[in-house]
């Protein structure tokens, strides 16, 4: 199934802009940087966590450690996957006593951050898990927030939206549009 | 009746679904390393372990992925079963089958078993053994080790070395290797070499002359029973031939490493020294056997039935 782009509905400016705002909204709401750990879940919210971490450590001067998390083996819906694929997880240290925040593009219906909170407390027990997304598409599925949002997207469920990044896709850009084919 | 995949011999895998295979292993590598080393991702599926012949490391190991990946685990072994009173194999098959298992991992000294499984089964049928044929995860295991410590294997050349007629090990062992690009040789005396040759293996008598080229040294179990069969003159001689030893490891490509699918002979086919040694593997064998195996079994029981999932 191929994706038809209909809307671009923000630009790499855009996309900067919602990085650099959450980024400040942690570091308020967390009192700083000093306990804090980000976990991007793949794939794109891998490379939305580096730069997250980055823009932090401009505005306080002090380097987050930064993790990568693979839901596949935590997900509900393994039963539908043909041919699932278990790529690398990898945390930065301990996790016990932090304050998490998981960071994805797209929040959609909360079962990818379900199954990721599941994951991380597998390996120890934070202080906190919050929650970071670019885009909040609606449509939640289970009891799950997003703590800090990029930007909220009123969508239908037949759409699709598709978060494009430099380091995954390389261009930069959020779309909306639908599956085709 | 659901179409399911199953795992007897290496051949059911081409080389992309080999490193697909590897490369999750990695992450169940990891999984091993976490303060809770368990995932849920096979809740709900129940795997028998259906071991006719005595097995350590290869049963343990397929208990510990299956447990590591929340399956349930029924463990059966021939000595302590209804196999004392005569059940065949196929009665005991249909009865795991009517308790609703979704695997049966399978050891037996025939030839062909896990096939016949197949046939008489509606599970996923995983070959731990059997007979002098193929051992499919022994291979796997042997390429993770391998790969994550020479990287890519493509041109490295590996010598299986001992009694490779009667080696389930080396003959499913040389065709992974093959099919990751590697050279193959087996080295062994004339009696102990099989009587037809292998696609694309090199066969020769002569460790000694061997030895300069390989990368990978890969010594399989000699059986005492061997002599009294009259396949070699003496353990001594077979010893001053075929052993390894520090001797002959020096003679071996700098950085060679030394692999045993255990249980091994000391002071038969490898000398206590090279076993003790840093380039000797043994115990990063074992510790690969479950992350392979949790690859294995996810491969095959994790996704949707009758998907695409293994070759």
């Amino acid at each position: 199934m191929a994706f038809r782009e209909r809307t671009r509905v923000m630009d790499a400016d855009d996309i900067r802009r919602a990085v650099q705002r959450v980024a400040h909204e942690i570091v308020e709401r967390n009192k700083g940087a000093s306990n804090l750990v980000l976990v991007g879940i793949r794939t794109r919210g891998v490379p939305l966590s580096l730069r997250l971490a980055k823009a932090i450590s401009s505005i306080e001067g002090t380097e987050v450690p930064v993790g990568k998390l693979d839901i596949t083996l935590y997900r509900d819906d393994l039963h539908t996957v043909s041919t699932p694929v278990v790529r690398e997880t990898h945390l930065p240290g301990d996790i016990e006593g932090k304050n998490l925040v998981i960071v994805d593009d797209v929040l959609y219906t909360g079962r990818s951050v379900r199954a990721a909170m599941d994951a991380l407390m597998d390996f120890g027990r934070p202080a906190s898990i919050q929650l970071a997304v670019l885009v909040d598409r609606g449509h939640r599925e289970l009891p799950i927030r997003a703590d800090y949002v990029g930007k909220n997207l009123p969508t239908s469920r037949d759409e699709r939206v598709k978060v494009a990044l430099t380091e995954v896709d390389g261009e930069e850009g959020v779309y909306i549009g639908e599956e085709v084919g | 009746m659901v179409e399911r995949r199953h795992l007897l011999d290496v051949d059911d895998l081409d080389r992309e679904g080999i490193e697909r295979i590897l490369d999750m292993a990695r992450s169940f590598a990891e999984v091993q390393r976490r303060p809770i080393k368990k995932v849920p991702s096979l809740r709900g599926k129940t795997v028998a372990n259906l071991f006719y012949e005595p097995s350590t490391r290869t049963r343990l190991s397929f208990e510990l992925a299956a447990k590591r990946l929340s399956a349930d685990v029924l463990n059966f072994t021939a000595s302590a079963s209804s196999v004392q009173k005569g059940e065949s194999l196929k009665d005991t098959a249909l009865t795991l089958e009517a308790m609703g298992v979704d695997a049966v991992v399978v050891r037996h000294p025939v030839a062909g078993t896990p096939w016949l499984l197949r046939k008489w089964i509606n599970a996923t049928i995983l070959n731990a053994g059997d007979g002098m044929h193929a051992h499919p995860t022994q291979a796997l295991l042997d390429l993770f080790t391998m790969r994550e410590r020479m990287g890519n294997l493509e041109g490295k050349t590996i010598a299986f070395v001992g009694d490779i007629l009667h080696s389930r090990v080396a003959r499913s062992g040389m065709k992974a290797c093959r099919f990751m690009g590697m050279e193959v040789l087996a080295v062994a005396p004339p009696t102990l070499l099989p009587p037809v040759a292998m696609e694309g293996v090199e066969f020769t008598c002569d460790f000694d002359a061997a030895l300069p080229r390989c990368d990978v040294i890969y010594m399989l179990r000699m059986q005492k029973e061997r002599q009294q069969e009259g396949r070699v003159p003496s353990i001594e001689e077979y010893v001053r031939f075929y052993q390894i030893d520090a001797g002959r490891m020096g003679r071996a490509r700098p950085g060679a490493m030394v692999m045993h699918p255990g249980p091994m002979n000391r002071g038969v086919e490898i000398s206590s020294e090279v076993a003790d040694a840093p380039y000797a593997v043994m115990t990063a064998q074992v510790a690969s056997g479950v992350a392979v195996r949790m690859a294995a079994l996810f491969t095959l029981l994790g996704g949707a039935e009758g998907g695409d999932g293994i070759a």
